[in-house]
């Protein structure tokens, strides 16, 4: 396990404002190692794809909380764990397929596929009626003034 | 945002953060002027957009459904190499009728 130098955590009520609210504060946390405007965006992105999750089929438009523990560990190495208590999914090798979505027209089925070309990696966890976790690493080439 | 209609081409300049919140908005405002036009063309210009996740996929997969319907041209302009890159992964540049600028 790699040590954390720096962290913190917050949790936010699942409405849709707050997608750019959590993007906006965890690129603020990764802008503290000096990332690439291009690491910067990515790693937004792929944020803004989690939490968009929580909210559309976690809790499906329903009031719940997203929790939200990030850190930075030793190598540059941003984790960043997005979590819901919202009702779980069935199938997680299928749900990350690209193209697969159980949601209506507006949604193209590529959340996870974006997640996993910005991020170093994406792991999901999740249990039916229980909630899902999304942890996604990420290494900032910057430096960190430490 | 605003929207634009000019000899049957009717144009989105989009603006600002694309995500699932912004998009409901800008999924009314173009499908609204959509009806209201039936235009022979219907550009989504990306050009003033500084953040999309893939709530921007969906937002252009959602009027391809209608633009298709009505055998109107759907126009993706304006967007950066990343987003474009992103775009791609639907598979929108193999659709009929659906033209990247
Ligand atoms: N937090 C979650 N809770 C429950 N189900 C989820 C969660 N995240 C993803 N899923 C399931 O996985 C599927 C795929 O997710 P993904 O983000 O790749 O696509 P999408 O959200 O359907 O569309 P897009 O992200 O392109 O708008 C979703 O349709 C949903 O069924
Ligand atoms: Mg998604």
């Amino acid at each position: 396990m790699k040590k954390s130098v720096n962290d913190f955590k917050m949790n936010v009520l699942s409405r849709s404002v707050n997608e750019s609210f959590c993007r906006a504060v965890v690129g603020a946390f990764a802008a503290l190692c000096d990332p690439t405007v291009e690491e910067l965006s990515d790693l937004k992105t792929a944020v803004s794809e989690a939490v968009t999750n929580c909210i559309v089929h976690g809790y499906r438009d329903r009031p719940g909380r997203i929790y939200i523990d990030a850190a930075l560990l030793e190598g540059n190495v941003l984790r960043v764990k997005i979590r819901d208590k919202g009702c779980g999914i069935e199938d997680v090798s299928r749900a990350m397929e690209p193209l697969f979505s159980t949601a209506g027209n507006e949604r193209s089925g590529l959340g996870f596929t974006v997640m996993e070309s910005f991020c170093d990696s994406v792991r999901v966890r999740s249990a039916p009626g229980k909630g899902t976790v999304v942890t996604l690493t990420k290494t900032i080439t910057g430096k960190c003034d430490e | 945002m605003t929207i634009t209609q000019d000899n049957g081409v009717l144009t989105a300049h989009l603006t600002g953060e694309i995500d699932h919140h912004s998009a409901a908005f800008m999924r009314s405002a173009v499908d609204a002027a959509f009806v209201r036009t039936s235009p022979k063309e219907l550009v989504l210009d990306f050009s003033g957009v500084t953040f999309m996740d893939s709530s921007g996929v969906g937002l252009a997969l959602g009027r391809y459904k209608k633009t298709r319907e009505q055998n109107c041209t759907l126009v993706l302009a304006g967007l950066s190499e990343r987003d474009k890159r992103m775009m791609k992964l639907s598979g929108m540049q193999k659709m009929e009728m659906v033209e990247f600028r």
